[in-house]
């Protein structure tokens, strides 16, 4: 079987550090002490939670519900007491805390009622909720609601579906031994996507340092019946990122503001489609996942684990030695050190490393940027990192979007190779927060602005309105009074006067008028270059450039904003 | 707390040995000259080197940089190494002391130091000596010269009077010496016949250490220090016009290979058009930048005063670099079929 494969242009080859994890089958973690589940477990709206402290849940029950289309439902993991529902700690680089349900098992492990679902009978859209509403979403690290990527492009043929089994980044072995072990379910679940996105080819990418998974999915494809390609693709990181992987196996190119729809192709991981089929073969939601837990451990291992297992519990089952000084949740290429040992095990969870010095040696100090170029070469994404990093470190903002700091992926190659050991990947997330930061300022900047202009021009109104009220009252009454004086005057004195009342009251109406006519001209011209006249004509352009640039990659909402800010993040490892 | 980012695995790699490869690099190259005008070669390298790194030193000192750090990134040394590699073998050591000093302290620290400095310190060194020590920095020891070491120590350190073993040229200028001269009577394959100066293909001898520079360039090449972009479009710009004017009156240009292996031809495009700090570093700067060189270098060097033009050539285009490589920028990933 032989399938025509493409380069990607960069990468990089770490020590892949597998072998340690792969030697036992999959173990099931045993129930931890208690489990902390983070209502939001994926790209999108936080799910509303809808159990409070002192509820009894039972295994697969719903606990939080997705809001809106872009979000997944979340469940109990086991059965249980809920303790509360409360901020924790989470497994994420901002160390800030989350709304979550706090759950002690009571041991029993009792599930709900599983019915599985009636799929023959069922529209694609039925299916696409079941999924939402089963919590199936990216298990590659990216979570991104798998059922908001089962819809093919209205205008674009669908050509592939890609499945990435790939599993670039060292140490991590979850879906490899998922697809040893459990590959039936995997192609059945890819069978789902199939029917749904209805491709003309399914391509399966491996790495070819896989070759017992790529074995078990081949003869699972062959046992089911499916014309499913089994392709083992050069071992490179990252081959596993979704971008990279569609590339080597189509030769497409999904450029950071186009959705892989667009171009005629989808991706997913394996473990996805595997969840996706026991949600709808076994009625399960996703409750737990494969985790690998390894380096400075004694017995690295991948274990199934429940969703919200404080990752304490489960790294001690891998016994790590005494010199561990810190966990590290996914890879050592993109992967981050939990803020603290406790923070759960989440859906993204697809690794936990025992960080120590002697696997990760600390950085040698900084130096300057030779240019040597190294940088560029490894970028996957074939961005110039060394005039990025020069603009991001003098906060040059602009000009790392003109050097597509949106494109990069965060996968690190370029910190990966740089002789001066520049943490360049931690300089363009800084940008990349930093202009996020702006864009949101700048947008409810434009908001207040819009509401203050309304306001202003309402009261501004409702004055004149008031004063032309009065105006006529005052005219009216000068008119009544008028007539009772030309009534009087019919009878004694000339008609002089009563003109006279009548003008001044006229009068004080057309001034009342025209003065709340330039008081609001006045303020609204006042109000109009207050945002922009503090900007030197340098910084003015600069907004006007990202503008431009906001507008020619279609970012000119928020909605749009957040869309690419998920795009990114989905295209980091969909692995 | 630890709060080290990833990746938390790295290359092994580091400033220091980028430079300590860019050395070994040299070495076949050394070795070929030290075997053509003698051992002086390698007192001046230790020279240079001495010079370079006190320079470096008192400089990092007074901006208040970590002293260690920056000593041992072997910046300084690979710098030092292009100045001894460039200028007369036998130049008295003041001479080569003051061009790597110059290079260090304003080519390199005034500019801010490691990484920013806009022209090749090396070339700096060697332009600033050329116009301000003309005759000196001319003086090559005549050829076939045997000279034992201490003679050649006393020589480089002044303690001998610089005699008529100096009264050599480089095989390319005692050529374009000739020509002038010889004012359109000699022809090139008449002169080129002196086999005593131009041995077989361009100056007795040069074409070994031109071929150890080669050597070197492609095994940093094959290491993946340098890319070919800039080497091969030097050499190939340097064959291209070269091999033009020869074709159209051979009788007073010199062929190609004659100019690709004498002088800093390959020196040049192997060692210092591939400077990244001071160079382009798009792949299409790369090869503009390797190409505006080698032209440049050819045209200083057969029209010029100056016994070569790399130097002058790689400054001019230096000085070019930041906009070639703002026109240059490559497309990225999934945006090459937009215009
Ligand atoms: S690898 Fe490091 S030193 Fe080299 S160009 Fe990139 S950032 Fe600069
Ligand atoms: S982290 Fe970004 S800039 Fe660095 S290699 Fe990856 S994609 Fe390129």
């Amino acid at each position: 079987m032989l399938h025509q494969l493409f380069k990607f242009k960069g990468g990089v080859k770490p020590p892949t550090n597998k072998t340690q994890s792969v030697t036992l089958p999959i173990a099931a973690a045993p129930l931890p002490s208690r489990l902390i589940v983070p209502l939001h477990q994926s790209i999108g709206g936080t799910p509303r939670p809808v159990v409070q402290a002192g509820d009894k849940v039972r295994k697969g029950q719903l606990i939080g519900e997705a809001d809106g289309w872009i979000s997944a439902a979340v469940h109990a993991p086991t059965s249980g007491t809920v303790l509360a529902v409360a901020m924790q700690p989470q497994p994420h680089p901002s160390g800030l805390d989350a709304l979550s349900v706090v759950i002690e098992p009571d041991g029993r492990d009792e599930w709900i009622d599983r019915q599985p679902f009636d799929y023959a009978n069922a529209t694609p859209d039925d299916t696409r909720r079941y999924l939402q509403q089963s919590g199936v979403v990216g298990l590659g690290g990216a979570v991104f609601p798998t059922h908001g990527k089962l819809t093919a492009s209205r205008s674009v043929a669908m050509d592939e579906l890609i499945i990435n089994g790939a599993e670039c980044e060292p140490y991590i072995t979850c879906d490899d031994l998922l697809m040893r072990e459990r590959a039936a379910d995997i192609v059945r679940g890819i069978g789902i996507f199939r029917d749904l996105l209805q491709p003309k080819r399914v391509l399966i990418g491996i790495e070819d340092n896989k070759p017992e998974a790529a074995a078990a999915m081949r003869a699972a494809v062959a046992e089911l019946g499916e014309n499913f390609e089994v392709v083992s693709v050069p071992t490179r990181y990252p081959a596993g990122g979704a971008k990279q992987l569609i590339r080597v196996l189509t030769g497409k190119e999904v450029p950071a503001a186009k959705r892989s729809t667009d171009l005629g192709v989808q991706c997913f991981n394996v473990a996805t489609a595997y969840t996706a089929w026991r949600a709808i073969a076994y009625g399960e939601p996703v409750v737990s996942r494969i985790v690998t837990v390894t380096g400075n451990v004694h017995a690295p291992r991948n274990y199934e684990a429940l969703i919200g297992t404080p990752m304490d519990e489960l790294l001690a089952l891998a016994q790590p030695h005494p010199d561990t000084d810190g966990t590290v949740m996914g890879g050592p290429m993109m992967g981050f050190l939990v803020p603290t040992p406790d923070v759960p095990v989440v859906k993204a969870t697809n690794c936990l490393i025992a960080h120590a010095d002697r696997l990760f040696p600390p950085k040698a100090p900084e130096m300057p940027c030779i240019r040597c170029g190294a940088c560029a070469d490894a970028c996957p994404h074939e961005l110039q990192p060394f005039e990025l990093y020069w603009h991001a470190r003098a906060k040059n903002f602009g000009k790392t979007q003109q050097y597509h700091i949106f494109d990069c992926i965060e996968c690190g190659c370029c910190s990966f190779v740089c002789p001066s050991r520049i943490p360049l990947v931690q300089y363009f997330r800084f940008a990349k927060s930093e202009i996020w930061a702006r864009e949101r300022e700048k947008n409810a900047a434009d908001e207040a602005k819009t509401r203050f202009e309304f306001k202003q021009f309402r009261e501004e109104r409702e004055k004149a309105e008031k004063a032309e009220k009065l105006a006529k009252a005052a005219a009216a009454q000068a008119a009544k009074k008028a007539a009772e004086a030309a009534a009087a005057a019919a009878d004694s004195s000339p008609a002089a006067p009563a003109e006279a009342a009548v003008d001044p009251a006229q009068a004080a109406k057309k001034a009342a008028i025209e003065a709340a006519m330039a008081r609001a001209k006045a303020q609204r011209e006042a109000a109009q270059p207050k945002n922009t006249d503090t900007l030197n004509p340098q910084q003015a352009e600069e907004l006007a450039a990202i503008e431009a640039r906001r507008q020619a990659a279609g970012l000119t909402d928020a909605a749009a904003g957040t869309a690419a800010v998920d795009a990114t993040r989905e295209a980091k490892t969909e692995e | 707390m630890m709060t080290a980012p990833a990746p938390f695995l790295l290359k092994d790699a580091s400033v220091s040995r980028v430079m300590t490869q860019v050395c070994l690099a040299l070495v076949p190259g050394i070795a070929a000259y030290a075997w053509l005008v003698g051992p002086a070669v390698l007192i001046q390298l230790v020279i240079a080197s001495l010079a370079a790194l006190l320079a470096e030193a008192v400089m990092l000192r007074l901006r208040g940089k970590p002293l260690a750090m920056f000593l041992s990134d072997g910046s300084a040394v690979v710098t030092a190494w292009l100045i001894a590699l460039t200028f007369p073998p036998l130049a008295p050591w003041w001479l080569v002391a003051t061009g790597t000093v110059f290079a260090i302290v304003v080519a390199k620290h005034l500019y801010g130091g490691l990484g920013q400095n806009p022209f090749n310190p090396a070339m700096v060194a060697f332009a600033t000596c050329i116009v301000s020590f003309p005759a000196l920095m001319a003086q090559w020891p005549s050829v076939g010269l045997q000279m034992p070491l201490l003679d050649q120590i006393d020589i480089i350190l002044g303690l001998a009077p610089r005699v008529d073993a100096l009264s050599g040229a480089t095989p390319l200028d005692a050529m374009k010496t000739a020509l002038k001269l010889g004012d359109g009577e000699i022809d090139v394959a008449h002169l080129l016949a002196n086999q005593d100066i131009y041995g077989n293909f361009a100056g007795r001898g040069w074409e070994f250490v031109a071929a150890g520079y080669l050597i070197g360039g492609l095994w940093l090449w094959q290491r993946r220090l340098i890319s070919w972009h800039a080497p091969l479009a030097f050499i190939a710009a340097f064959v291209a016009i070269s091999g033009a004017l020869w074709l159209y009156h051979p009788a007073t240009f010199a062929n190609p290979l004659f100019h690709l292996l004498s002088g800093g031809t390959m020196l040049g495009a192997f060692f210092i058009v591939t400077d990244p700090v001071s160079g382009c570093t798009t792949p299409r700067g790369k090869l503009i930048f390797g190409a505006g060189a080698g032209l440049l270098a050819y045209i200083v060097r057969v029209f010029g005063g100056y016994p070569d033009g790399v130097a002058f050539a790689v400054l001019l285009m230096n000085l070019s670099a930041p906009v070639i490589d703002l026109l240059t920028q490559p497309r990225i990933f999934g945006m090459k079929d937009e215009s």
